[in-house]
């Protein structure tokens, strides 16, 4: 990890995007979140790799898996971005899902000409920390995905 | 981001301008697939211009390598930055595909 310029030291940027189940929505939130990133001085292959596909995956699964495109339902991005890490979380408000079991070897030849299942592998890939827990108490639908990733 | 198509010789390119990401992948293989039905067999597409793509756009590729390869025909791909390389990388899919640095090469390797 490098070290915190003296200008970045104890500089935080929360966001709060809120958007419809929608994947055009994607890439917008995705330029705010990298726009904070490179402020913040993330280098700049984790501005042009990690953070956009990553959080590209965690979104589409909540617009696509999670709710179901369904119109009625939102997805939350949060983002909180230090000059050590960046940490988002992408709320739905779908079924839990197991993200271990969810998770497939994308790299398996059996799995190499697969047209789907790339979105967890890639996301496991490219961050440091990624975590799945229930957006409210049990019997409640949704999902939360954390990603982490330290600043390089 | 869009998807601009050219014939150099036999060969349709394809030039990725933006994001190959769910957003607009359809539209990539919806053209794709209509220059293969006209008969077109050799393919290129061109990621000199392009930002990032996520697995859905990976997914796009695996699929029409294989309709084309069904077809009788090829895709190859050329100019991926060194994040996109990475990203074929970890995947292994430039096991599957094959990739030149330079349009120039992809062009003459058909």
């Amino acid at each position: 990890m490098a070290a915190s310029s003296q200008s970045d030291a104890g500089l935080r940027v929360s966001l709060e995007v809120e958007i419809p189940s929608d994947v055009a929505f994607i890439e917008r939130v995705v330029d705010l979140v990298r726009h904070s990133c490179s402020e913040l001085s993330f280098n700049s292959h984790q501005l042009a790799l990690n953070v956009p596909v990553a959080l590209s995956e965690a979104m589409s699964n909540a617009i696509l898996r999670g709710n179901l495109e369904d119109p009625e339902k939102r997805v939350v991005v949060r983002a909180r971005v230090d000059d050590s890490r960046l940490v988002l979380e992408i709320a739905d408000e779908g079924v839990r899902f197991d993200i271990d079991a969810k998770t497939l070897d994308a790299t398996d030849p059996a799995n190499l000409e697969r047209e789907d299942g790339r979105g967890l592998f890639l996301m496991r890939a490219l961050m440091d920390q990624v975590e799945r827990f229930d957006a409210g108490p049990v019997g409640t639908l949704g999902n939360v995905v954390r990603l982490t990733l330290a600043r390089g | 981001m869009s998807f601009s198509i050219k014939k150099d010789g036999e060969i349709v390119v394809v030039d990725v301008e933006g994001q190959l990401i769910v957003g607009n992948r359809q539209e990539l293989k919806q053209k794709v697939l209509d220059e293969l039905e006209r008969g077109e067999k050799k393919f290129l597409i061109d990621f000199a211009q392009t930002g990032y793509i996520d697995s859905s756009g990976l997914g796009v590729l695996v699929s029409l390598s294989k309709k084309i390869r069904e077809q009788g025909g090829e895709l190859r791909l050329a100019n991926l930055n060194d994040d996109l390389k990475t990203l074929f990388e970890l995947t292994k899919l430039d096991t599957l595909f094959q990739i030149s640095d330079t349009r120039d090469r992809a062009l003459s390797s058909f």
